[in-house]
């Protein structure tokens, strides 16, 4: 055969191979009655509203099926004690219901207060970095999912995660995290922890909207973020966040 | 056949192969294996969709207004901001099946307890008792309706909420004067106390109306106002609510 009949041939047959796997490419709509084009979700938490009652902890697990046992957590409360002298402590608060009539000490507290805690759903999320097979993505409105049948559970996101925001489902066996209740957002419902804070220390919205309970938040608080010499840019800020909280 | 294969060069024999080779993946890849294991927007797409399929156990509180009546209740009282299902528990499944599936009514002391028993950590003003000092084994609904929660008396204007001031005060050389011989309080500080706030004095003549030498009250100690403790203000060196010398 000549070669330069050979290469054409071969050519052809190359390109007309492209046109046909096309065919084989599936369509991918979005999910139906809902455009994620149109959001970008935040949450703003505001420290000197929490009452550390552990509402949105309880809610959470009902909510997500999250295991009751007292170490799997998608959002938690941090209770800070900063002590005139020696090391702040952190806590996390007990739910346990015969505890909540305990009274505690004020000797020697200079100033203590809680801090509710969940995923920060971070713009540049690590923990997507570190996945090494793709399990965990970013939606296009903003939230990081997992994918609890493409997850092997090798816990590199969990160790990845500077905000200690991921666990290992006991069942599962996958990462498992907060989704701002992705199944509730979608419908225009809250999340179940902003549905049930009493005392609206945590706000839920859309990161563009202005006119909105978060644009608002925003707008008239100072506002932090946890870690922010990370650059992961999380998409959860807090407003009146004391300078221990880590 | 075999006489064409004989033909054939070898260099193209060998083209060949890698182009049954590299078109045999491309169709294992693209028909035969599950797309779920190939194409990622697949595998976003369906696990998005998974997580939006998830059941809402809490419905949201507009959905008890259509039929509890203690819904307008208690959006005139100092429980508006809470919703229903903080107390009364996810109640989704209720609303769909309103006469078979009751949400819990917590009525325990234990319960209430949970937001307001007294710790150091809570937010002053938000309302809090030591449950073994108020009432104790007596159930809190038998003075207070949870729905429209009120003090059984009148507070002692500023006490109610800022009672370790007060009872700093009642020790302090600063006994005699009134909270309001120093702060301007608006009558809404005591329904909205963290959107309007008292005044606090901010210039040192304050003080210097009875503490400088020139005012006429006898019994206040006397500084020369200009010079004494040169750039501070007062209240740097002096706690207002317990004025003793540091």
């Amino acid at each position: 055969m000549e070669r330069r009949r050979f290469l054409s041939k071969f050519l052809s047959i190359a390109a007309s191979a492209t046109v046909v796997s096309g065919f084989f490419k599936r369509a991918v709509a979005s999910p139906d009655g809902y455009d994620p084009k149109g959001h970008y979700y935040g949450m703003g938490i505001q420290i000197d509203k929490c009452i550390g009652c552990g509402k949105c902890v309880e809610a959470c697990k009902e909510e997500n099926n999250v295991p009751k046992e007292p170490f799997f957590f998608r959002t938690w409360v941090e209770r800070y004690v900063i002590k005139k002298e020696g090391e702040t402590s952190v806590q996390n608060i007990d739910m346990r219901i015969e505890r909540s009539n305990e009274v505690f000490s004020e000797k020697d507290i200079v100033r203590s207060f809680f801090v509710p805690k969940l995923c920060n759903q971070c713009d540049n999320p690590p923990c997507v970095q570190v996945c090494p097979v793709g399990a965990t993505f970013k939606t296009e409105d903003g939230v990081i999912l997992v994918d609890d049948e493409r997850c092997i559970g090798c816990r590199y996101c969990i160790q990845a995660c500077p905000y200690g925001a991921r666990y290992l489902h006991p069942e599962k066996e996958t990462a498992d995290k907060c989704t701002f209740c992705y199944h509730r957002i979608t419908k225009g419902l809250l999340p179940a922890c902003v549905e049930v804070c009493p005392s609206q220390a945590r706000i839920f919205g859309d990161v563009k909207s202005s006119a909105s309970p978060l644009g608002r938040f925003k707008r008239m608080n100072k506002l932090h973020v946890l870690k922010p010499s990370l650059n992961t840019e999380p998409k959860v800020s807090y407003s009146g966040l004391d300078g221990e909280v880590r | 056949m075999k006489s064409f294969l004989q033909k054939m060069p070898d260099a193209l024999k060998r083209v060949l192969a890698v182009f049954v080779l590299v078109a045999g993946t491309a169709v294992l890849v693209r028909a035969v294996l599950p797309a779920s294991l190939t194409d990622s927007r697949l595998h976003i797409k369906t696990t998005v969709e998974r997580e939006m399929a998830h059941p809402v156990r809490y419905a949201g509180s507009e959905a008890c207004a259509d039929c509890h009546e203690e819904y307008k209740v208690k959006q005139g009282g100092y429980h508006k901001n809470l919703s229903c299902e903080t107390c009364h528990g996810a109640a989704k499944e209720h609303s769909e099946n309103p006469s078979d599936l009751k949400p819990k009514l917590p009525r325990m002391r234990e319960f209430c307890a949970g937001c307001h028993t007294y710790n150091p950590s809570r937010p002053s003003g938000f309302p809090q008792v030591n449950p073994a000092a108020h009432n104790p084994r007596k159930v809190c609904i038998e003075c207070h309706n949870p729905h429209d929660p009120k003090p059984t008396r009148t507070p002692r204007e500023c006490s109610a909420c800022h009672a370790e001031i007060a009872r700093t005060k009642e020790l302090s050389p600063h006994v005699q004067l009134e909270c309001t011989t120093c702060h301007t309080v608006p009558q809404d500080h005591k329904l909205i106390p963290r959107s309007v706030r008292a005044t606090i004095p901010s210039e040192r003549s304050f003080c210097g109306k009875c503490h400088s030498k020139e005012s006429g009250r006898k019994e206040a100690p006397k500084v020369d106002i200009l010079t004494h403790g040169e750039k501070y203000l007062c209240w740097q060196c002096h706690y207002p609510h317990m004025p003793e010398v540091q």
